[in-house]
């Protein structure tokens, strides 16, 4: 039963520089701030960081699977509030949950949390699916 | 900075976008989605920032884009996007503003298919002071 304020299990993906360059070539972004911890360092940042579109994009894969497919997810919007900080071999989480918030006659607006190494690093993040569960 | 006289205005991508099942198909495997019939909901972001970087940087809007960040970021998804669509790509700069030295541009992106409009988008860029 989907109601306002059903809890949706968490998922944890793991992001690493691996998968940080698989991203920068799959959609192009290729700023060095994601690849180069000198870089990253130069421009005041603590470390080579994720791409803010590569958390949201694994939140929609989070998003994607609870709706049932990548087809059902009709809205999907986030604030990115807080870098992932992504050290030299190793692999960081991101936790992502989320909550119902809205039950119309179409879907579903969820409101998705996602943290990193305990840091909230996506802000007002909802996504509204229509229902293919 | 950006040329405030820039705000509102709307260009015209000059480029058709043929998306490939292969660009589907790296961007899924990033994420371990196996469902590649249709592309995951944040694929459009690829087209998207590319012409936003090609239109905010023309001399004379004037953004500089190796000083950006992405502030936050909105999908209207009218129909997902397939292998084969054909898109033309519009970018409408709606709001700019400076904040503490920052400067925040919001802008817009419309795919279209032909006639029809596939997948809407926002984007607030912050450039750092």
């Amino acid at each position: 039963m989907i109601e306002v304020g059903t809890a949706i299990p968490s998922h944890e993906f793991e992001i690493n520089r691996t998968l940080l360059k698989q991203y920068a070539d799959a959609s192009g972004d290729q700023n060095p701030i994601h690849q180069d911890e000198a870089f990253a360092k130069s421009v005041g940042l603590p470390d080579v960081i994720a791409h803010g579109m590569l958390t949201m994009a694994l939140a929609g894969k989070y998003i994607s699977d609870w709706a049932g497919g990548p087809q059902n997810v009709k809205e999907f919007s986030a604030r990115f509030t807080k870098p992932v900080i992504v050290p030299a071999g190793k692999s960081v989480d991101l936790t992502v949950s989320a909550t119902v918030l809205e039950v119309t006659t179409t879907g579903v607006r969820l409101e998705i949390s996602a943290t990193s190494q305990g840091v909230k690093v996506l802000g007002m993040a909802k996504a509204f699916v229509v229902q293919g569960v | 900075m950006l040329n405030p006289d820039s705000v509102g205005r709307t260009f015209a991508g000059v480029d058709v976008i043929t998306v490939t099942q292969d660009e589907i198909n790296s961007f899924a495997a990033v994420i371990g989605e196996k469902n590649t019939a249709v592309a995951p909901p944040t694929f459009s972001i690829k087209i998207s920032l590319r012409e936003f970087e090609s239109i905010l940087t023309k001399p004379d809007i004037g953004l500089d884009w190796t000083r950006l960040v992405h502030g936050d970021q909105k999908f209207e998804i009218f129909r997902p996007i397939v292998a084969g669509d054909s898109l033309t790509t519009s970018a409408t700069i709606e709001s700019y503003k400076v904040a503490a030295g920052n400067e925040i541009v919001t802008v817009r992106s419309d795919l279209f298919n032909g006639a029809e409009k596939v997948i809407s988008s926002w984007s607030t860029l912050v450039v750092r002071a």
